[in-house]
């Protein structure tokens, strides 16, 4: 029971750049033309519209990337940020598809999206 | 405690219901079932399990499993393993169900319909409800469901389950007989999660292109709505009304009916007292199981209210909202917003509460919330603060009209509040360095809370409630009649039959013990059945003050004669101790039955009772330090 409590996880900090390059997909290649153009989701400002690019989360929490597919942070959904947390921003609510959730920022920190107007703009 | 036994139906195919969270899943459970269900537990885990039975439009009689909802078949919470091990016909006890029922989200068909591919892969025959079709078309969806159907390869019904006939459809469909014809050749195993996940994906994606539905319709209600109940200061704001009126309600509005129960209980008294003659036999009836029972019926109301607001709160989506607005205050202590509603149950009762902790999907979340759920101020603490601050506190009235005795009602509650953060603090330091919970929480659109759904919802906690009254209480008061009543008093003996009794020696036995924080022995003969259940302490009292009355007049005639007899000090002593006391063994028994052994129950007694004898040493040593002993 201790053992169950005591379990600990260590966050590591990250930087996208590096880690994009390990994590690419190879079922959506069309969808990473540009790495530069991206952001992560807890940098849209509210209400702007983006679209989920790819999801890439630290080794340690590798299960993020996964639950957040499920939950429908699949590349090509469409997603907006629409309210914030009111100390540091910290959770966000967040549009994706037809559905919205409430992530902590280090989640919505794993989700890269490309602001809509960049998107339509490359297609 | 046991764990409640599955009731088997012995005949019917078994159909099972599955669906995204939120998808009005358990609200077509209600509409297909309505009395008809059976509320238990899986084998081995504590997932509430749902079936009913209903017949189909042609008679034919059916079981049904409302299977906890799911985003997919790679369970990441206790509730989506069940539903997963069910459909794989892994579960134990559990027969796999003949049929599925996919229950669709008809606004929301772009996630819902993952899930639904998904399912046809297990090789279960399997039926489409769309559901929630109302909605869909009130925000300008058209579906077609031919077209769905021959894109899915599966039947499609439309239900609306908040309507009345809304499930007539899905009723005649099932008595099609090609429908329950297993498909022979299926891969019952999902593949890898990833592949599935983004096939599906796709999949779903050219679908809803080909039906012309890919186009987001987003619930402008819900949205217009959002822009004010998220907003970061109109939010918790409004959290903040919400929250006030609700207790404020539980007060106010349970007063009359509470009165009723108080009168009905004394009159049952009276009666019974008037037709049997003096004797064992009454003093049983009347001062141990209509007094005992009583005492606690009349906490139903406040209950029925609270519970009222917090199903009206879950139904109508907000509940979730105050979750995210309350996440940082309880990531502080090392906790996340979804700790934030089996709380507020506890306020109710810690029973529903420490239940409604099994949607934490992070463990050590789930065990803290269990853990700190019984400092939460239950209702059955009302009746032992209401004594103490009648006989002790002032009815004296401070600046702009607050009362000063309603002020100390409020400071017990934030105390408890106050000792649940410090305990969750406490215990961040310890277990959680480094550790990164999640959130991912959904947040539905805003909907009207369905009468029918809440009543259904009311009458399960009120019969829970009731339940606990007839068994626990009722069996401990009963004893506690006995200890206080044998043996009887020797001839010639002098003082109140209860210090002769075996109640007596008990409470001298503990005085010892509780001497220090200044409780007399009639409190610890009180404390002890006061175990069983917080609110039998006051009973217990009166017993105890060999007081011959009803439940009524217990608290009534209690109160000049422990405001003579008690020293203030301990009054705010014993107020100290219920702030914190694991004063009732149904909670320790929930928590065993919630966490499956023996650890957690044992570590939320001690730490319990070394605070509240903590508390209660500080307050009274405090206390006569004031003079005020």
């Amino acid at each position: 029971m201790l053992g169950m409590i005591l379990k600990y996880h260590v966050f590591v900090a990250f930087d996208y750049q590096s880690l994009t390059t390990l994590f690419l997909m190879p079922s959506a290649p069309t969808l990473i033309p540009d790495l530069t153009s991206t952001d992560a989701l807890d940098c849209l400002p509210l209400h702007a519209p983006a679209v989920v690019h790819q999801v890439v989360t630290p080794a340690a929490l590798s299960d993020w990337a996964s639950w957040l597919a499920e939950i429908g942070f699949l590349p090509g959904e469409s997603v907006r940020v629409i309210a914030r947390g009111a100390v540091g921003g910290d959770p966000l609510v967040v549009r994706i598809g037809d559905s919205t959730f409430a992530l902590r920022k280090a989640e919505a920190a794993c989700v890269q999206v490309q602001r809509a107007t960049d998107a339509m703009a490359r297609s | 405690m046991t764990e409640t036994k599955i009731h088997l139906y012995p005949t019917g195919p078994l159909v099972a219901l599955v669906g995204n969270p939120n998808c009005g899943k358990t609200a077509l459970f209600n509409r297909l079932t309505g009395s008809q269900q059976k509320v238990a537990n899986y084998a081995g885990v504590t997932v509430e399990r749902k079936e009913g039975r209903f017949a189909t439009a042609a008679g034919k009689a059916l079981r049904v499993l409302d299977l906890p909802g799911t985003y997919s078949l790679h369970p990441r919470s206790l509730d989506e393993r069940v539903t997963v091990d069910v459909l794989m016909g892994n579960a134990q006890g559990e027969k796999r169900p003949d049929l599925v029922v996919c229950v669709v989200d008809a606004t929301n068909l772009r996630r819902n319909l993952r899930l639904v591919l998904a399912v046809k892969r297990t090789g279960i025959p399997c039926l489409v409800a769309l559901n929630m079709m109302d909605l869909a078309e009130r925000r300008g969806l058209s579906i077609d469901a031919d077209a769905l159907s021959r894109e899915l390869g599966l039947p499609v019904v439309r239900t609306v389950a908040v309507q009345g006939d809304g499930a007539q459809a899905l009723k005649a469909a099932l008595d099609l007989p090609d429908l329950w014809k297993r498909v022979a050749d299926a891969d019952s195993r999902p593949a890898s999660p990833e592949r599935d996940l983004r096939g599906d994906h796709e999949a779903v994606r050219e679908m809803l292109e080909r039906l012309g539905l890919d186009r987001a319709v987003p619930h402008q209600l819900s949205d217009r709505i959002d822009r004010i109940a998220l907003h970061p200061v109109a939010g918790p704001l409004l959290l903040t009304v919400v929250l006030f009126l609700m207790f404020q309600a539980v007060f106010a509005w349970a007063e009359v009916p509470m009165g009723w129960i108080e009168t009905a209980t004394a009159w049952v008294g009276q009666l019974i007292g008037d037709l049997l003659p003096e004797g064992w036999l009454r003093s049983l009836l009347v001062d141990g199981i209509v007094a005992g029972a009583g005492g606690v019926l009349v906490f139903l109301p406040q209950i029925v209210i609270l519970f009222l607001f917090i199903l009206v709160l879950e139904e109508s989506g907000y509940l979730p909202r105050a979750a995210f607005l309350l996440d940082r205050l309880m990531g502080s202590v090392g906790l996340s917003g979804r700790s934030f509603i089996p709380l507020l149950s506890s306020f109710a009762c810690a029973i529903p509460g420490i239940m409604a902790a099994r949607t934490i999907s992070n463990q050590r979340d789930r065990l803290v919330t269990i853990l700190i759920a019984p400092l939460m101020t239950c209702s059955a603490r009302l009746p032992v603060y209401a004594l103490l601050i009648g006989a002790f506190i002032p009815a004296r009235e401070l600046w702009g009209g607050i009362e000063l005795q309603g002020l100390v009602m409020l400071g017990l509650y934030l105390a408890g509040i106050v000792g649940a953060m410090l305990v969750a603090w406490v215990l961040k330091q310890f277990t959680t360095r480094g550790q990164v919970r999640t959130l991912m929480m959904e947040l539905p659109d805003y909907h009207w809370p369905v009468l029918r759904n809440i009543a259904i919802g009311l009458w399960q906690r009120v019969m829970i409630f009731l339940r606990r009254v007839g068994g626990i209480i009722l069996l401990l008061t009963v004893l506690l009649w006995f200890l206080a009543s044998f043996p009887a008093p020797p001839e010639g003996a002098t003082g109140p039959a209860i210090e002769h009794s075996m109640a007596g020696m008990l409470g001298r036995a503990l005085a010892v013990v509780m001497a220090p924080i200044g409780f007399n022995w009639q409190i610890s003969i009180a404390l002890v059945p006061g175990l069983a259940a917080r609110e039998v302490a006051v009973s217990s009292l009166g017993t105890v003050y060999a007081l011959a009355a009803t439940a009524d007049d217990t608290a009534q005639s209690l109160t000049p004669l422990i405001a003579a007899d008690w020293s203030l000090a301990t009054a705010l002593s014993l107020l100290a101790w219920y702030v914190f006391a694991p004063m009732c063994v149904s909670t320790l028994a929930t928590i065993r039955r919630e966490t499956g052994g023996w650890t957690m129950p044992l570590a939320a007694a001690t730490y319990l009772f070394a605070l509240a004898y903590l508390a209660a040493f500080i307050t009274y040593r405090l206390a006569l330090a004031a003079g005020l002993g």
